[in-house]
């Protein structure tokens, strides 16, 4: 277990702390908004960002991968956190690019994820169909025909959905609705017929669409691992999203609280620096030792993905649940202690407490990760 | 460091625990390698007696063996190891459950502090003292009137050419009562700015002049006193660091304190009690979940929150191997005492009426400890600075904000 960076780690976090704050600031976020950008993220720079290898960070190197592990894709989803970049990068680079790497048949792997690793295609999981995360809870139904399934239902909140080139549906093949069992994944092309893609813009400015599968005919070549057997590949697919995700949000809670200590230092009231009345020193100074602690979390959480797999439920629970709740804190406490100027669209804060919001429930709030640490934990 | 030599140093260690392991096997004694009682823990002294007689070999062993304080120096008895070693050494202990041979804030505080400012006699004089378990050391800094305002003590010593004259009264002197020495602020200089006119003394409490009351605490127990100072008789060369620069060396040991403070748990006396496991003992489940869903949230609130410390601490370890600086040691002994304060809590919630137990019958060992150390855990969020102060320290110097 790694708790501290490498010199290699540290190396890819200056070149991407850089590379982000010239090419892909709050300023460009503001403006996909303002422009109502189409593909919700700038092609160019996802172009530049797959050339620095970051759409490829955690593939082998047989794959066209730059076989950084987590730790680096850490660092790269903590970085893109600060700047709160819009791009396909969780939604391909971790979650579609682990889900071919996990579960993928060897032709799959063969052609897809050097694709993935150049940028060309993208991915997105198609999984949710409820408000909140309930990821065995699938009615969408795959029912095998004479040339491989027919897919039916509804998703929601698909990250990337509606710009992605092939979409990850996780369909029921068997089993009632809410087992574990009985789930298929399966590839389907953005554009297959009979699927329906919506655009939403969220709060966040980003992407999460909603999709419509009416008789989607897939062959047999689309299914990801083992009919019935989705679970499997779903599952630590999963963990993989929660831990990038947390390292997004470690740099979402971090840049957001660098900005307000730095106007607590500049910002006068009553004729004083507010940063020296006590009231606020107490609240900076114990979002520092959650900083801190989120810092452990988040770095095992990584490393546990290359190094110790058995434990990555329980801890890629235990961190999403505490970045979700230290998001949350930070970007609350951000606004406040900006004061009116706040809660202004002008004020780049306010970016940082919606993309927060909608980071909370990728993939678990939580509720639900506390209640699956619990049950992980035996009680 | 070369790849090559980071892999050599990691098989030294593993051939180096090996060793440990085989020596604690060898040396530690069977009743060692249990529990200890507050009774039986051995803080040595003048007038301090063994245990037992296994106590006594133990301590002698792990004594010369040299790893009472296995980090420092070997030239005042120190065991010249690395970081890693030492806590390879604790690590091993611990697989065995070997009780800590000697205890003392010798040990703990002062053998640092004199280590880093101390002069060569006074390093001559007190390090093997401390590390062979003859000199218990309490500790001088709260004053009655001074609380978390450190800077603020007023017990006075006045330079009498030969020696200073020390006149006041310090307070939450741990243990004092069973003491041989004490390290002490005292003002040296009225009229300076707080932390300016401030000494560190070290004092020999045979000296006339002393006496030490205990205080009764809300947990029952006094290990706490207040030690008098009326004309007493300081010789010159007990001053460590420079006159009137007393508080970097304040600093420097609170930083040891804190950090102990904030390991606190790990090797305590009395029985511990681990939440998941008392909710299995006390709570009904339903369905393999403890059905009191408000206690589950915080027992699982608790858990997480005792990992993540528990990891940051292995966090600091590593970034100081690693000579890496960061904020993660300046926040451990806010939340380690916040965390053992919630853990109490939580206990009591968990124990119902079984966790009320003051003494006697009808509660067992472990739940009267539980309780004893709920009343204690109050005490840590003060201690060594409160939580308060804790917070002021990280907004002053870790994010730097303007000082009102």
């Amino acid at each position: 277990m790694a708790l501290v960076l490498n010199e290699e780690q540290q190396f890819l976090q200056d070149t991407a702390r850089e590379f982000l704050k010239t090419n892909a600031p709050v300023e460009a976020l503001r403006t996909l908004r303002d422009e109502r950008n189409k593909t919700g993220y700038d092609s160019a720079l996802w172009q530049q960002m797959a050339e620095l290898g970051w759409a490829s960070i955690i593939l082998p190197e047989e794959y066209g991968g730059l076989d950084f592990g987590f730790l680096g894709l850490g660092v790269v989803m903590e970085e893109a956190g600060r700047t709160l970049t819009a791009s396909p990068l969780f939604a391909s680079a971790v979650v579609g690019a682990s889900a071919i790497l996990l579960g993928g048949t060897p032709s799959q792997k063969e052609t897809l994820l050097p694709a993935i690793a150049a940028g060309e295609t993208t991915l997105a999981l198609a999984l949710e169909e409820h408000n909140r995360h309930k990821p065995h809870s699938i009615a969408t139904t795959a029912e095998t025909t004479d040339d491989g399934y027919v897919l039916n239902g509804r998703k929601t909140f698909v990250l990337d959905g509606h710009s992605a080139n092939q979409i990850l549906v996780v369909a029921r093949s068997a089993g009632d609705t809410g087992d574990s069992a009985g789930l298929s994944l399966f590839l389907v092309s953005g554009d297959a017929p009979g699927i329906q893609r919506q655009r939403t813009l969220m709060a966040d400015s980003r992407n999460a669409a909603n999709i419509t599968l009416d008789n989607v005919a897939v062959g047999p070549e689309a299914l990801v691992g083992e009919a019935g057997q989705g679970w499997s590949v779903l599952e630590p697919v999963l963990d993989r999203g929660r831990v990038a995700m947390a390292a997004e949000m470690m740099g979402i809670a971090l840049e957001c609280f660098e900005r307000t200590v730095a106007y607590l230092k500049e910002r006068e009231q009553f004729g004083a620096l507010i940063g020296s009345f006590q009231a606020l020193q107490h609240r900076a100074a114990f979002m520092q030792t959650q900083l801190e602690l989120a810092r452990s979390v988040v770095l095992q959480a990584l490393s546990a993905v290359d190094e110790t797999p058995e434990q990555l439920p329980l801890l890629a629970s235990l961190a999403k649940a505490r970045l979700n709740d230290l998001a949350q804190l930070v970007t609350n406490e951000a606004v406040q202690m900006h004061g009116g100027i706040g809660v202004t669209d002008e004020m780049e804060i306010g970016f940082f407490l919606k993309r927060a919001r909608v980071a909370m429930q990728v993939f678990g709030d939580t509720s639900f990760h506390k209640d699956r640490y619990a049950t992980l934990c035996g009680y | 460091m070369t790849a090559a030599d980071r892999s050599s140093t990691v098989q030294d260690l593993e051939q180096f625990r090996l060793d440990v392991r085989q020596w604690l096997e060898d040396n530690c004694p069977e009743s060692q390698r249990q529990p200890i009682t507050p009774e039986e823990q051995y803080f040595g002294g003048r007038n301090a007696t063994f245990p037992s007689e296994d106590a006594r070999i133990w301590f002698e062993r792990f004594r010369d063996k040299g790893w009472v304080c296995p980090e420092w120096p070997t030239e005042y008895g120190g065991g010249g190891l690395s970081p890693q070693q030492g806590k390879v050494i604790k690590e091993e202990m611990k697989a065995i459950r070997a009780r800590t041979p000697l205890y003392g804030i010798g040990i703990w505080m002062l053998g640092p502090a004199l280590l880093e400012f101390g002069n060569e006699a006074q390093k001559q004089q007190h390090i093997r003292d401390i590390i062979d378990g003859k000199v218990r050391w309490a500790q001088g800094y709260s004053e009655p009137g001074s609380g978390s305002d450190l800077a603020s003590l007023q017990c006075k010593a006045e330079d009498m050419g030969d020696h200073f004259l020390v006149n006041g009264s310090k307070i939450w002197t741990t243990a004092a009562d069973k003491c041989d020495w004490i390290f002490c602020l005292v003002r040296t200089d009225p009229d300076a700015k707080k932390q300016e006119g401030i000494s560190f003394l070290l004092i020999d409490m045979d000296d006339p002049g002393i006496t030490t009351t205990p205080i009764e605490l809300i947990s029952g127990e006094s290990e706490f006193c207040q030690t008098f100072f009326d004309n007493v008789r300081v010789p010159k060369e007990n001053l460590v660091g420079e006159l009137n620069a007393g508080w970097s060396v304040a600093k420097a040991l609170l930083v040891h304190e804190r950090k102990l403070m904030s390991e606190i748990g790990s090797d305590s006396p009395r029985e511990v009690v681990v939440p998941n496991q008392a909710a299995r003992q006390y709570l009904e489940f339903e369905d393999g979940k403890i059905a009191d869903a408000e206690l589950r949230s915080r027992l699982v609130d608790y858990d997480m929150e005792m990992h993540a410390v528990g990891l940051t601490h292995f966090r600091t370890f590593e970034e100081k191997v690693a000579g890496v600086r960061s904020a993660a040691p300046l926040v451990m002994k806010y939340v380690g005492t916040e965390a053992e304060k919630q853990k109490s809590e939580l206990l009591l919630a968990i124990m119902g009426s079984q966790g009320l137990g003051w003494e006697g019958e009808g509660f067992n060992r472990a739940e009267i400890d539980t309780l004893r150390l709920w009343a204690m855990s109050y005490a840590m969020t003060i201690a060594g600075g409160t939580s308060e102060v804790q917070l002021n320290v990280i907004a002053k110097n870790v994010l730097e904000l303007p000082q009102g």
